[in-house]
């Protein structure tokens, strides 16, 4: 790999110190504290990634012999009727998702925000529970959540009097279950970063405003909803990723079903990769979702690097 | 309810803010009570003897709590194989983690060297690939090891580190985040720490080990506290390459547990509630770091 040589070229130990190609003391420290990260960024992330494009130009699967099959991968995506189905499912997913996650995520974070509340750290632990649990325990609570003959939700509706719901066995309510769970999984996050944010936001401001007559309506929609746009545009930019790549509800929830209603790209990537073993088509299709997320991914670097000396 | 008397301007939405607040303690304890209800649904089930199980309505409380689900989902459903397992696998991607990343996050902060901007370009450049871009050659990288798992010197003929336990944790070890973060912290350390001891003649890993790690520690348990969690929580990769009942990780044998047997909810929630309980008590001791750590993540701007 290319971009390792430099590295270990400078961290070939040379035993006489800081003599010879002209190299520090402090480079070749630094050539062997990076050593171990840059072997295993090259060994399992550069390599794969660059690799997977050329898979993606083969028939690859482990069982039968590798044959370079050019653009073929790539034409038969756009005739695979179930890889558009997953992109949909992806997109309404996201599109479902985050408008929630960031107005729920902000109207707590404001509430909780409010040095007069009290419990207000408790309640901050407990909106993030969620988010240190793991998505496929998350999926079995709300599995039995959403049993449409024992589970809690058609009880409770039963309970005042409404008819039971199929939730996560009908094509139609199935994905708006999994985006209703998702939400309350992952409002606790948005709060957390925007709580951060608001603490970033001078007092001042507000009894600056405050003085000159402004509502409090007034003060969030000039002051504090544009002083927290950077902070918005990193959560959608962050929670877009994440959200096109949900896979574990779907694995272990509805397995893409009931009739494909909630199958995903990467669901559909395991499914072809890990379960036919077309691994060629497999790598296609990641590539594809790579490309949909390339420039999310150059905003997020963007925004993450804004004001340091990189 | 009072409110603490501090001396404030006299403002004329004070009245109004008296009322918000009677308004604001009942309707954020619904929706703090709504979070909490999947949570505490899943222990009652757990707890519920299978008797009381198909009760309509159901008993919310019981009189005779037991603790068999749990034990069942131990046992027979060798849970507790799969907290070994994930243990195993937590701690040891945790602690290689700190190595490599303070190694490296102290490389790009304090020391001078050339292509550094460079390095740290690719360094954040790789953690902004999506995970899935890499899924499939990785696993084919694994499954070439050589000399490992049958394999022979060119990596063929075996399965390499498929089914095994450094193939659940290499990979997952070096995080461009950890790195990045790490690094910011180093940061803000002065300067004339590692000066003094250079002088004295100290080599750069002694300045990096006795001087500037003990001096690191909430931001290092920040790192520990998000990698535990990141890899007791991952799934899709233990998913990939394990094939054999003993190896699978908790997650995993949750997963699987579900479909492999007819539904037992009262067993199957034991099995959430064993996989959720560690990172739950870790996030609940450490809290203040997790919030310090997503704090650093998301201000910039």
């Amino acid at each position: 790999m290319s971009i390792t040589t430099p590295a270990r070229g400078e961290g070939w130990p040379d035993r006489k110190k800081g003599k010879g190609f002209g190299i520090t003391r402090q480079e070749r420290a630094a050539a062997l504290f990076i050593l171990p990260l840059m072997v295993l960024l090259t060994v399992f992330w550069i390599v794969p990634s660059l690799s997977s494009l050329f898979f993606s130009l083969t028939n690859y699967s482990v069982v039968s012999a590798t044959r370079w099959v050019g653009s073929e991968n790539y034409l038969r995506l756009v005739d695979d009727w179930l890889f558009w189905r997953s992109l949909l499912n992806s997109a309404y997913f996201t599109v479902g998702n985050i408008p929630l996650l960031l107005v729920c995520g902000l109207a707590l974070a404001i509430t909780l925000n409010s040095a007069r509340l009290r419990l207000r750290y408790l309640y901050r632990v407990v909106f993030y529970l969620p988010l240190v649990t793991s998505s496929i325990a998350l999926s079995m609570v709300w599995l039995w959540l959403f049993d449409p003959h024992l589970g809690l939700l058609n009880l409770l509706l039963n309970a005042v009097g409404l008819p039971s719901q199929p939730w996560l066995q009908s094509t139609q309510q199935a994905m708006p279950s999994i985006i209703f769970m998702s939400v309350w999984g992952g409002v606790g996050g948005t709060m957390l970063i925007y709580l951060a944010g608001l603490q970033g936001i001078s007092e001042q401001i507000y009894e600056a405003a405050q003085v000159d007559g402004a509502t409090p309506w007034q003060s969030f929609f000039h002051i504090t909803l544009p002083l927290l746009r950077p902070v918005t545009l990193y959560v959608l930019v962050t929670s877009i990723i994440g959200s096109f790549q949900i896979f574990g509800p779907i694995y272990a929830m509805t397995q893409g079903g009931p009739a494909f209603a909630t199958t995903t790209i990467v669901h559909q990537i395991y499914i072809n990769g890990f379960r036919y073993f077309n691994m060629g088509y497999a790598a296609a299709q990641s590539w594809i979702l790579f490309l949909l997320l390339l420039g999310l991914s150059i905003a997020n670097l963007r925004l993450m690097t804004r004001g340091l000396d990189v | 309810m009072t409110i603490p008397a501090h001396v404030e301007i006299a403002s004329p939405h004070r009245r109004n803010q008296t009322g918000l607040y009677l308004f604001l303690y009942p309707v954020l304890s619904l929706v703090a009570v709504s979070m909490l209800i999947p949570f505490l649904w899943m222990f009652l089930t757990a707890l519920k003897p299978q008797a009381d199980m198909f009760q309509v309505p159901p008993l919310i409380f019981t009189l005779s709590y037991t603790m068999e689900n749990f034990t069942r989902a131990w046992t027979r459903g060798n849970f507790d194989r799969f907290l070994a397992n994930s243990m195993v696998v937590s701690t040891s991607i945790t602690t290689l983690n700190l190595m490599v990343t303070s190694l490296a996050g102290y490389a790009f902060a304090r020391l001078q060297w050339r292509l550094r901007e460079v390095f740290f370009v690719i360094v954040l450049s790789v953690m902004m690939l999506p995970g899935l871009i890499a899924l499939i050659p990785t696993f084919l990288i694994v499954k070439a090891v050589p000399l490992a798992g049958g394999n022979n010197l060119l990596g063929q003929n075996g399965t390499g580190w498929l089914d095994s336990f450094p193939g659940l944790i290499f990979p997952l070890v070096g995080s461009g985040f950890y790195v990045f973060l790490l690094r910011q912290f180093f940061l803000t350390l002065p300067k004339e720490l590692e000066d003094a001891a250079r002088i004295d003649g100290s080599s750069e890993f002694n300045v990096f080990w006795r001087i500037i790690l003990p001096l690191c520690k909430p931001a290092l348990a920040v790192v520990a506290l998000f990698s535990f969690q990141y890899s007791w929580n991952d799934f899709l990769w233990p998913l990939v390459i394990i094939q054999s009942d003993r190896m699978r990780t908790v997650q995993l044998g949750l997963a699987l547990f579900r479909t492999q047997t007819r539904i037992n909810w009262g067993v199957l929630m034991a099995g959430t509630a064993i996989a959720t309980i560690p990172t739950v008590v870790l996030f609940l001791s450490f809290q203040q770091y997790f919030v310090r750590g997503i704090a650093l993540t998301g201000i910039k701007g």
